[in-house]
């Protein structure tokens, strides 16, 4: 019951977020010939990999059994909507990720669910469907050797990553 | 107890035995009939007595007694007996003491010779019922030496059949995913264990192997181009083709009966839902569609309906729904959660992760009562596949975060890991019975 006001109001906020949102300039066609310092210009791969920028940090944490996108990790799920919206070339992939308890194709699901919910939450500010790849590792990538809740809350995360970083 | 060569045996009788088929009435006229004594019990005592082995003109040790023993014990429909203390060891009819035989409770004994000349192997071997002393099979099989094992599962095979009047499944093959130094490998194997072969190797993990009904082809999901893609790989040829690789995820394949379609599992930018497609890529279609996660799609045997896991109403349940789509219906009311389903091949019996208490153990599920089973004990027992006779499960048991391949007979009472090398083994899945 819960879960479904929550999804209404994350629902709602998307449309009224899709309204508001400023029309994006069409991204210039693509040079087949660009070289990697069209991509550094195009993309502005040094703000992506500068330890000082929040572009640096990539992964936001979740709850057990949630996939709401916490407080704490707004500003990073915004920063990151900012920059595909500000650069129209760049490709990002949300990767989400479970603890290993249960089985590894409905952990798939799961890990999908998160990677969904912090799309959703960038779509609000803006960033667009086609930038963005959501899939999920379910309990692959998970620490096997948990043996309290703090340590499968490491494995309960969505990753960011970039396209050519 | 015996320790047979495949691995440690484990016996459990504390279950309640809600689930046991009478095997033997089922049908009768294909079926010997041996005389139960004793109590309590619907095993079969059977003495496998070395079969005496001649390498040239050489007397060898006796081992394929050994395989036979393993598989009859595995299967949870025979107790092999202890045949190391006999004073008579017959390899022929006219050897038999049936006096001592009775003494030790044999019900059926089964004895043989084999002889191994040029590379060839021939086995003359005898199935004999004990209280009417008549015999219930001879016959003599060979082959090329390289077919030692083989043999002795076919002889198991007959001896299965003869008595339970259900084909055995010891010839048949088995896949799982091991682990090894970070490198993931989908291997196929002897239903014992025996006789692994990599199918395809990966630094990224491989999940979800299914075989198609024809046991030619296994359709699986790798993760080696960073998100998770449906492969088929022929068996023959050992050629791949990519199945599906759209957007998102790509997952969860299962064959239709008739091996002409798959339901798998896509995402796009969205939960997981269930879609229809072919084998080669092509006819894709919706099964069905919701905002929520829809997933671990498998056919019923008829074909008509798909079962699959979903979280429509709040934990992860149990549902099925027509194979043509439309309104899904729940099936697993029992435990907190129930996830990643497998039909038995008579379409009678779901297997299912069932969460209880804590634990996830494997349970059955009879779709004609609703009588639900739990055949293992947890903690973390995941991805049941029946056997295709349905008489046996092959599951991943999780000790330290490390899977064991197992097995357990549908009473639950017979339950065996087979002893495999590998940090992880996961994913097991069970080829068909082919001729």
């Amino acid at each position: 019951m819960k879960k479904s006001i929550l999804l209404l109001t994350l629902l709602s906020l998307f449309f009224v977020g899709c309204s508001s949102t400023p029309i994006i300039e069409a991204p210039k066609p693509s040079d087949p010939f660009a070289s990697d310092s069209d991509d550094d210009k195009d993309l502005d791969l040094a703000s992506l990999r500068d330890s000082n920028n929040i572009l640096s940090k990539r992964s936001i944490y979740f709850d057990y059994d949630k996939d709401v996108v916490k407080a704490e990790y707004k500003d990073l799920a915004a920063a990151h909507a900012k920059y595909i919206v500000a650069h129209p070339k760049a490709k990002m992939t949300l990767t989400g990720n479970t603890d290993d308890r249960g089985s590894r194709e409905y952990n798939l699901s799961l890990g999908q669910r998160r990677s969904v919910s912090v799309k959703k939450s960038m779509n609000i500010i803006g960033a667009q469907d086609s930038q963005i790849e959501t899939v999920s590792f379910g309990e692959e990538r998970a620490d096997t050797n948990c043996k309290d809740d703090a340590c499968h809350g490491k494995d309960r995360r969505v990753d960011i990553s970039y396209e050519k970083e | 107890m015996k320790k047979y060569s495949l691995s440690m045996l484990k016996i459990f009788k504390t279950f309640v035995l809600f689930i046991f088929v009478s095997f033997i009435s089922l049908k009768a006229s294909a079926i010997e009939t041996i005389e139960i004594s004793g109590g309590g019990t619907k095993q079969i005592n059977i003495a496998v007595v070395p079969y005496k082995e001649i390498v040239g003109d050489k007397v060898a040790n006796n081992r394929m007694h050994q395989i036979i023993a393993a598989d009859l014990y595995r299967s949870g429909f025979f107790r092999p007996l202890e045949v190391d203390g006999l004073i008579n060891k017959p390899s022929t009819l006219s050897e038999i003491n049936y006096l001592e035989m009775t003494a030790i409770a044999a019900q059926v004994m089964t004895l043989g010779q084999v002889e191994i000349n040029n590379n060839r192997i021939k086995v003359n071997w005898f199935l004999v019922d004990i209280n009417k002393k008549t015999i219930l099979t001879t016959m003599e099989f060979s082959g090329p030496v390289a077919q030692y094992r083989a043999i002795a599962h076919k002889i198991s095979d007959t001896i299965y059949e003869k008595l339970t009047g259900i084909p055995g499944v010891f010839s048949t093959k088995i896949s799982y995913i091991s682990k090894i130094k970070g490198r993931y490998s989908l291997n196929v194997a002897d239903a014992d264990g025996f006789n692994a072969q990599s199918v395809v190797g990966s630094p990224q993990p491989i999940i979800s192997a299914r075989w198609s009904p024809d046991g030619k082809k296994i359709a699986y999901v790798s993760f080696e181009k960073k998100k998770p893609i449906i492969y088929i790989q022929s068996l023959v040829t050992g050629q791949r083709m990519i199945v599906a690789n759209f957007k998102g995820n790509n997952s969860s394949p299962s064959w239709s009966p008739d091996g002409r379609r798959l339901a798998i599992v896509l995402t796009y930018n969205a939960n997981s839902q269930i879609y229809l497609i072919d084998p080669d890529g092509s006819n894709l279609k919706p099964l069905i569609q919701s905002a929520h996660i829809d997933t671990e799609p498998i056919w019923s045997t008829d074909g008509k309906f798909i079962y699959f896991t979903s979280d429509r109403g709040g934990r992860p349940q149990i549902y099925k729904v027509s194979s043509s789509g439309g309104e899904p219906q729940r099936v697993s009311f029992e435990g907190s959660q129930n996830l990643n389903p497998n039909v038995s091949p008579d379409g009678k019996i779901l297997t299912y992760v069932m969460q209880d208490e804590g634990r996830f153990r494997i349970v059955l599920h009879d779709l004609q009562t609703g009588q639900i089973t739990k055949i293992t004990d947890g903690p973390f027992d995941e991805a049941p596949k029946f056997s295709p006779n349905g008489h046996v499960i092959l599951y991943t048991h999780k000790i330290n975060g490390s899977g064991e391949l197992s097995t357990v007979s549908i009473d639950g009472v017979v339950r065996q890991s087979f002893n495999i090398t590998a940090d992880d083994i996961r994913e097991p899945a069970w080829g068909p019975l082919v001729n």
